[in-house]
């Protein structure tokens, strides 16, 4: 064999062997993770865990109803406010400022506040809510997400919209639409699924979140839908139950985990399909 | 004159075909320049197109004649830093006047793309969405319009069982197709066509040909085209644009046949470009 060739050859193996490696040592983890939540989980997950209320120390019975429907509420609420603000905001440097100086400022700011420690903004909510409001609530919860869902939103919005063929705007211009019209008729349908997913990538970011809500809703032994009161949260519980000494809260900390990591499973795989649908297309 | 005569051969009907007789204006073009920024992109342009007649604009890449074609519908104000002078006239309406309502002015004048661009909706709704933007219509009128449209598109026959399926779906040359039924259905005046069968196989592309043809019965067509057989084939004027001048802007039968500037004969005749 021409020995520039079986050099060639012998480099070749060496990097795929070690491209290999280092995939299958990143997945095992993933996957040792995902297994010990299944096997230590699984054994709560049963309906009480979704009609009991959290136990008070010492009890064997119970569920984490309370804080099921807690985080589910402080979810959809921070979405609720969080995805508008991201996509209307991804608008504007995709379709409106494009050409903007203000553009790259705000692009810039995003990307500081994508990658900002969730605590801080945990810190933030509550020096801005928590304290003028004098007291935890769920509503500074769900303030403290839609912090963190804007950036996550606003960034695969523009993204996505700059994937738009910018030859469908000239088309739908040339037909006479006004501006608003293009970009609500026809950008928005065209990146819709890419929409969606950056939606619910960001749900799922936040779902699991537990250090925002540490210091703004943070939690409650007892049901409550006020969202001007603490509110039980399935991370935070989870987080305390893990640190107590007694064995039905670490089983609860268990199922409530396996719990989430199913949702987030759940939410990623959708927008994988979503996805998968955009690029059929 | 040898390699002339060889290279429009396939063109042969053009010298026995006597040019239609001159048609009132539609758009007129009088001492048009355009910058793109510092750049000087189009010098000096006066041409009109005549009414529901084909105007073909040839030349090299780079020498303006899309830039042209795109001040026509104002296309170039979607972006900045472009500025035009002069004076471009549609009728009695002068285009370039900055108060000018342009979603108005792009209705009377359409555009179809290098590229087909079907909107991402079904085919009813390609060609319904731009009707609803200026007539509200019950249903069965808005169904009459369509099949019109697709018609007058030369699809209907292609598409009329499966009206709900995705433009997307579409061939190629479907979607061409569908861009331009999508734009005779808003009921324009003047139809421009950039460079429209660039992206077609030639089946397609005589389809499209023939269709401009017949949409020039009522329409005032402006197209750009890097095929000179096309111009040749289509149209009945043709300006021929070399570094963002007009050159040379007569019958397409004469441009073809005895080009009066040495310039355009060799770009015709394929010495460069």
């Amino acid at each position: 064999m021409n020995p520039i060739y079986a050099r060639r050859r012998r480099k070749d193996i060496v990097v795929r062997g070690l491209c290999i490696g280092a995939a299958a040592f990143g997945v095992t983890w993933l996957a040792l993770i995902l297994l010990t939540l299944l096997y230590n989980g699984i054994a709560g997950l049963n309906l009480e865990l979704f009609v009991a209320d959290t136990p008070p120390p010492g009890s064997t019975e119970g569920g984490l109803r309370n804080a099921i429907v807690g985080s589910l509420i402080m979810t959809i609420i921070g979405v609720g406010i969080g995805a508008p603000l991201g996509l209307f905001a991804g608008t504007y440097l995709a379709e409106y400022g494009r050409n903007d100086k203000l553009t790259s400022v705000i692009r810039f700011i995003n990307d500081i506040l994508l990658s900002a420690p969730s605590i801080i903004i945990g810190l933030f909510i509550y020096g801005a809510v928590v304290v003028p409001m004098r007291g935890f609530s769920a509503i500074a919860g769900s303030l403290a997400l839609a912090v963190i869902v804007i950036p996550v939103v606003l960034r695969t919005t523009e993204d996505m919209l700059l994937l738009v063929p910018n030859a469908l705007r000239e088309a739908a211009s040339a037909l006479g639409l006004p501006r608003s019209l293009v970009i609500k008729r026809i950008a928005y349908r065209a990146a819709r699924s890419g929409l969606i997913t950056g939606v619910l990538l960001a749900t799922a970011r936040v779902a699991g979140e537990t250090a925002p809500l540490l210091f703004t809703a943070l939690s409650n032994q007892f049901f409550s839908l006020g969202l001007n009161k603490t509110m039980a949260n399935l991370p935070v519980t989870i987080n305390n139950f893990v640190q107590s000494p007694y064995a039905y809260w670490k089983q609860l900390a268990w199922s409530g985990a396996l719990l989430i990591t199913l949702t987030v499973l759940a939410l990623n795989i959708g927008a994988r399909i979503l996805g998968a649908e955009r690029t059929a297309k | 004159m040898t390699d002339l005569s060889v290279s429009v051969s396939s063109n042969a009907h053009l010298a026995s075909q006597q040019p239609l007789p001159e048609a009132p204006a539609k758009v007129t073009v009088r001492n048009l320049n355009f910058y793109y920024g510092e750049h000087h992109a189009l010098k000096n342009i006066n041409l009109m197109l005549g009414t529901n007649r084909v105007t073909a604009f040839i030349g090299p890449s780079g020498c303006g004649k899309s830039t042209l074609l795109r001040i026509f519908n104002r296309m170039y104000d979607l972006y900045p830093g472009q500025r035009v002078t002069g004076q471009l006239m549609l009728d009695q309406t002068n285009i370039l006047d900055p108060k000018l309502d342009l979603n108005l002015l792009r209705a009377r004048v359409g555009m179809v793309f290098q590229k087909p661009t079907p909107f991402p909706m079904t085919i009813y709704e390609n060609i319904a969405f731009g009707i609803r933007l200026y007539e509200k219509i019950s249903k069965s009128e808005m169904d009459d319009r369509v099949e019109k449209a697709l018609r007058g598109g030369a699809l209907w026959n292609e598409v009329k069982d499966k009206l709900n399926a995705s433009g997307l779906s579409l061939s190629g040359g479907q979607q061409q197709r569908l861009c331009i039924a999508r734009t005779v259905a808003v009921r324009p005046e003047v139809i421009l066509f950039d460079e429209p069968c660039s992206a077609l196989d030639p089946i397609s592309t005589a389809k499209v040909e023939e269709l401009i043809q017949e949409l020039s019965e009522n329409y005032t067509i402006a197209i750009v085209t890097h095929n000179m057989q096309q111009a040749a084939r289509v149209s009945d004027k043709t300006a021929f644009m070399y570094l963002g001048e007009l050159i040379e802007f007569d019958d397409t039968s004469k441009i073809f046949t005895s080009p009066s500037d040495r310039r355009t004969q060799d770009y015709i005749t394929g010495r460069f470009g």
